[in-house]
């Protein structure tokens, strides 16, 4: 809640124009790989947004595929086609269409389950941190039992279970399976350095003086502790989102992730894998070069994230 | 040894940013003689730290010299090269910063780090190293000094600490020391026997100090001259008597006025109205102009130099020339 | 109890009632030692008495300061004093209700009493959340207490930081964008905006410059003569609590060891640690220095000495002293806690 103040604007474009003043624009604006890193994560993300739009063919539309199509080489090569740019696979797909489905998966998955973790992780860390006792002590018991176990066994484990409870609805259930693993391993780290963070700011002066005057533990978590608390948090989830997409790939890839029929990238570089000692290598090079990329690029941004936010976060 | 220990001319240190250069030090001037003590004072942000560690050569970037000499016995030392610097910091320059919790290491026992300065700077072996660092702790006023020696800085209280600093500092048997808000983190008490303990030391041995605090007590009962800094420069200089009795400058009459004391009446403080400038904000002429009530309009335009005026020099065009402050 | 009654006496000079009352409080805090340290060296668990057995009153409309050294408990006082932390012994009392009982208790008392209780906090950038605006936080008081409306709140906000010596436009500001001397300001508007009755100043001016705290310490003092305040002040600087007290006590390792009036603290001290805190003050334009030199230092908490807190560092200690722990007594119009005192050798 902020107050109006009269003649304070307050439009999206005052905001834009605070924005473009800020230290933090100026910084961002002068670092070459920052800029670079963000132009490609935005390529990326519009282009796993867009990708109904964008891409030329739709490679789930199984009336569309023509076998005779199958295992063509990228356009440039000898036997390649203009409308297939990036060559096809074996089923007659597609590559680039596949990739801008696969890349777009990839991303909700990471986004999915980066958000879910930094939910969880946030409120045990702050629960944990500001009340500690029995609370603090049952959450970071917890922690210490989660981290115990790597993300690919418990998504292996969710998975067996998923497939005995409900054997029927194995395609719906496989995403759920995959973010719920991914979720599931990553919250500890969020709990932990919240938790950290909380245990200082408790103490300060401005939670004493709200709890003076009446405020609720609840309010005063969430209003007061909560935004002091943030900031590294933001930082450490932009880095986790790479790291989800590369852990969902492997996950994919060893055939515990997403169903083959709506491939991400880790399942394009399964199928393709098969492929390359016959050569057609363009099969698992081109997603993989988007998994890369977009891990990279916002691994990047999360880096430079850190250094720029960190003074002014103090 | 004729002439000044430490020759400071016009030193000015300067921090980019995106709007420009920040003028932190702006001209700064004095002397410090052999054997004397010298007060630095001012509030926070008139620069005073600035001027120490621009001394010392521990400038934080960004921040740099960007005009002005520091000579060191009649040798330029702020254009050294670090390599030489280092070696002069220690040996020929102490410094003794505010916060003892921070000056110690740790996870090193004080006997460590002690022998090391000692072994750094002097030709002693491990043995004689040892002797030197008992003594100096009992020189320090540290009771036990030898079982001492193997304790960590967690198991000192702040007085303690603050002592062993300031044996650290004297160890290497410097000529100038650097002593920034020594007191500043202790409590009243302790800081009276800091006080004491710094002054016979230094007369001991015979080395000049620069004493940098915004305390205008510790300043009268130690120093023998005294700079007063406002917004990155200096506007009263002179002997302590003379700038705390018999202010010349505005700014030093009204900062002398607004310390409470036990003597006065107990009623209302004398205040000065406004805030210290940011220094993006400096005023044009003399910095305080704007919160000065003799201010004329050749205060707004023309910035004032030092000038003697009766027994200290004050950067101001219409000095009080009459009579003590209240 | 004739200790709270003198208590009574001492705490003002005309016939007030007690408005704010300290009886017998006492915090201690048990330090965790592992519970493998307890059974093979068989310490016991390990406590520090930071307030011990303390009982003073203010009368309404008058300050009463509490001086010490770093480590004498005045800050935990403080808190107990307004119900941030629970007393291990004794109560806390304003305006004849026990405070930590009442905001315990039915939520309709409990908000009269955190209406009328307000403090301010030493560190200035401790004290402002840096995340909010300084217009919320000086309406977060009177928006969480329910004594406006939001759409009020601008209004109100204005007129707090007029009465500080802020301005209007300051209102959208963070706190990082003001001195230390304008946080304490915003702190101060802060705390009066609920027009409490009591407040406590817990170290307001220590982190300011000398300039900025004579313009902090006169505002201070402005308004609690307008509004009428009871304070209770906190400080370890003897020389500013005159300026702003009534009635002056002196606390030494959680244990309150001389209380009286103004004047006579400084004209007459009586205890041998109120004499040597006087004797450490600084004066730059005495013209008779050193000062006289402090003896010893503050022991440690955790291992308090026998008898008298004082006895080690204190020139007329006698065996008595080393055994027994002085009572609060008044000694005239002042309350003295020293058997030297008692005994006439002082």
């Amino acid at each position: 809640m902020t107050l109006p103040t009269p003649g304070a604007a307050t439009s999206p474009r005052a905001r834009w124009r605070r924005l473009v003043a800020s230290d933090l624009w100026h910084d961002f604006t002068r670092s070459p790989l920052p800029m670079l890193a963000a132009a490609i994560a935005l390529l990326c993300l519009g282009g796993a947004l867009f990708a109904p739009w964008l891409a030329p063919h739709d490679p789930f539309d199984l009336a569309r595929l023509d076998l005779a199509d199958s295992h063509l080489p990228p356009a440039w090569l000898a036997d390649g086609r203009a409308t297939y740019v990036l060559g096809t696979d074996d089923q007659g797909r597609d590559i680039l269409s596949a990739l801008l489905y696969g890349a777009r998966i990839s991303l909700t998955v990471g986004l999915c389950s980066v958000g879910l973790s930094v939910l969880m992780g946030v409120t045990a860390g702050l629960l944990a941190g500001f009340l500690g006792g029995v609370v603090d002590a049952l959450l970071m018991r917890l922690c210490d039992v989660m981290l115990s176990f790597p993300p690919i066994l418990v998504a292996l484990f969710i998975d067996g279970v998923g497939r005995l409870l409900f054997p029927q609805a194995r395609d719906l259930l496989a995403f759920a399976v995959l973010i719920l693993a991914l979720t599931l391993t990553d919250w500890v780290r969020y709990a932990r350095m919240v938790r950290a963070a909380t245990l200082v700011e408790r103490h300060k002066e401005y939670v004493q003086a709200a709890r003076l005057v009446g405020v609720s533990t609840w309010r005063l978590l969430r209003r007061h502790v909560l935004p002091n608390v943030l900031g590294p948090v933001l930082v450490l989830a932009t880095i986790q989102v790479g790291q989800a997409i590369v852990t969902e790939a492997t996950l994919s890839f060893l055939g515990v992730g997403v169903p083959p029929t709506n491939p991400s990238l880790g399942t394009l570089i399964r199928v393709g894998n098969d492929f390359l000692y016959a050569g057609e290598w363009w099969i698992t090079l081109f997603p993989g070069i988007a998994l890369v990329l977009i891990a990279m690029s916002v691994n990047l941004l999360g880096d430079w994230l850190r250094d720029a936010l960190n003074p002014r976060l103090r | 040894m004729t002439g000044p220990l430490l020759e400071v001319r016009d030193l000015c240190v300067e921090f980019p940013t995106r709007h420009g250069a920040l003028r932190a030090l702006d001209g700064v001037s004095f002397d410090i003689a052999p054997g004397e003590i010298l007060g630095i004072v001012g509030e926070s942000g008139a620069g005073k730290s600035l001027a120490g560690a621009a001394i010392v050569g521990l400038l934080e970037p960004p921040g740099r010299v960007c005009g002005g000499r520091i000579l060191f016995d009649g040798q330029r030392i702020d254009d050294l090269p670090p390599a030489a610097m280092r070696r002069l910091r220690g040996k020929q320059i102490g410094a003794i910063f505010q916060d003892p919790l921070t000056a110690l290491d740790p996870l090193y026992s004080i006997g460590h780090q002690l022998v090391e300065t000692l072994r750094t700077h002097l030709p002693l072996d491990a043995a004689q190293a040892r002797e030197r660092a008992i003594e100096l702790l009992r020189r320090a006023g540290l009771p036990a000094a030898e079982a001492r020696l193997g304790q960590y800085p967690h198991e000192f209280s702040g007085g303690m600490r603050q002592r062993v600093v300031i044996a650290l500092a004297l160890a290497g048997e410097p000529r100038l020391i650097i002593a920034d808000e020594p007191t500043t983190a202790l409590d009243v008490a302790v800081q009276a026997q800091v006080i004491q303990l710094l002054r016979g030391l230094t007369q001991e041995s015979g080395a000049s100090v620069m004493l940098i605090t915004h305390d205008m007590g510790v300043i009268a009962e130690t120093c023998d001259r005294v700079a007063v800094m406002y917004a990155g420069r200096v506007v009263e200089v002179g002997p302590v008597e003379a700038v705390i009795h018999h202010p010349a400058h505005p700014y030093t009459a009204a900062l002398m006025a607004s310390v409470p004391t036990l003597a006065d009446a107990g009623g209302r403080l004398a205040q000065i109205e406004g805030a210290l400038p940011r220094p993006d904000e400096i005023p044009a002429g003399c910095a305080f102009h704007p919160r000065c009530p003799k201010a004329s309009q050749r205060c707004g335009q023309e910035r004032p130099e030092l000038a003697l005026v009766l027994r200290t020099r004050a950067a101001c065009w219409w000095p009080m020339v009459e009579g003590p402050a209240a | 109890m004739s200790a709270r009654d003198a208590a009574d006496g001492a705490g003002r000079a005309d016939a007030g009632t007690a408005w704010v009352e300290a009886r017998g409080l006492g915090r201690t805090f048990t330090l965790d030692t592992p519970w493998t340290d307890r059974l093979l060296r068989r310490t016991g668990a390990r406590q520090v008495h930071a307030v011990d057995d303390v009982s003073f009153t203010i009368a309404r409309g008058r300050t009463l300061a509490l001086v010490g050294e770093s480590g004498c408990g005045k800050s935990t006082l403080a808190r107990l004093m307004v119900g941030l932390d629970v007393p291990t012994r004794g109560s806390a009392w304003l305006a004849g209700a026990d405070v930590r009982a009442t905001l315990g208790g039915a939520p309709d008392a409990a908000r009269a009493m955190r209406r009328r209780m307000q403090m301010i906090f030493q560190d200035p950038f401790a004290s402002l959340n840096p995340r909010w605006r300084i217009g919320d936080i000086v309406a977060e008081p009177l928006l969480e207490q329910g004594l406006i409306l939001p759409a009020q709140a601008a209004e109100r906000v204005a007129a707090l930081l007029a009465a500080v010596g802020l301005r209007g436009a300051d209102v959208r500001r963070f706190p990082h964008q003001f001195s230390g001397g304008q946080r304490q300001r915003i702190s101060i508007a802060r705390a009066i905006s609920t027009r409490p009755e009591f407040l406590v100043c817990d170290e307001p001016t220590s982190s300011l410059d000398v300039s900025v705290q004579a313009q902090v310490l006169n505002l201070m003092v402005d308004l609690q003569r307008e509004r009428a305040l009871t304070c209770l002040f906190i400080s370890h600087n003897l020389v500013v609590v005159r300026y702003v007290a009534d009635d002056v006590g002196v606390m030494y390792l959680g244990r309150l060891v001389e209380l009286a009036p103004k004047p006579e603290i400084f004209h007459a001290p009586r205890h041998p640690y109120t004499r040597m805190l006087l004797a450490a003050v600084p004066d730059p334009r005495a013209r008779e220095r050193p000062r006289a030199p402090v003896i010893g230092e503050m022991p440690d908490p955790l291992a308090p000495p026998a008898g008298c807190a004082f006895h080690p560092r204190c020139p007329h200690a006698n065996a008595r002293c080393r055994d027994e722990r002085p009572a609060l007594l008044p000694s005239g119009a002042v309350q003295v806690a020293c058997h030297a005192v008692e005994e006439g050798r002082l």
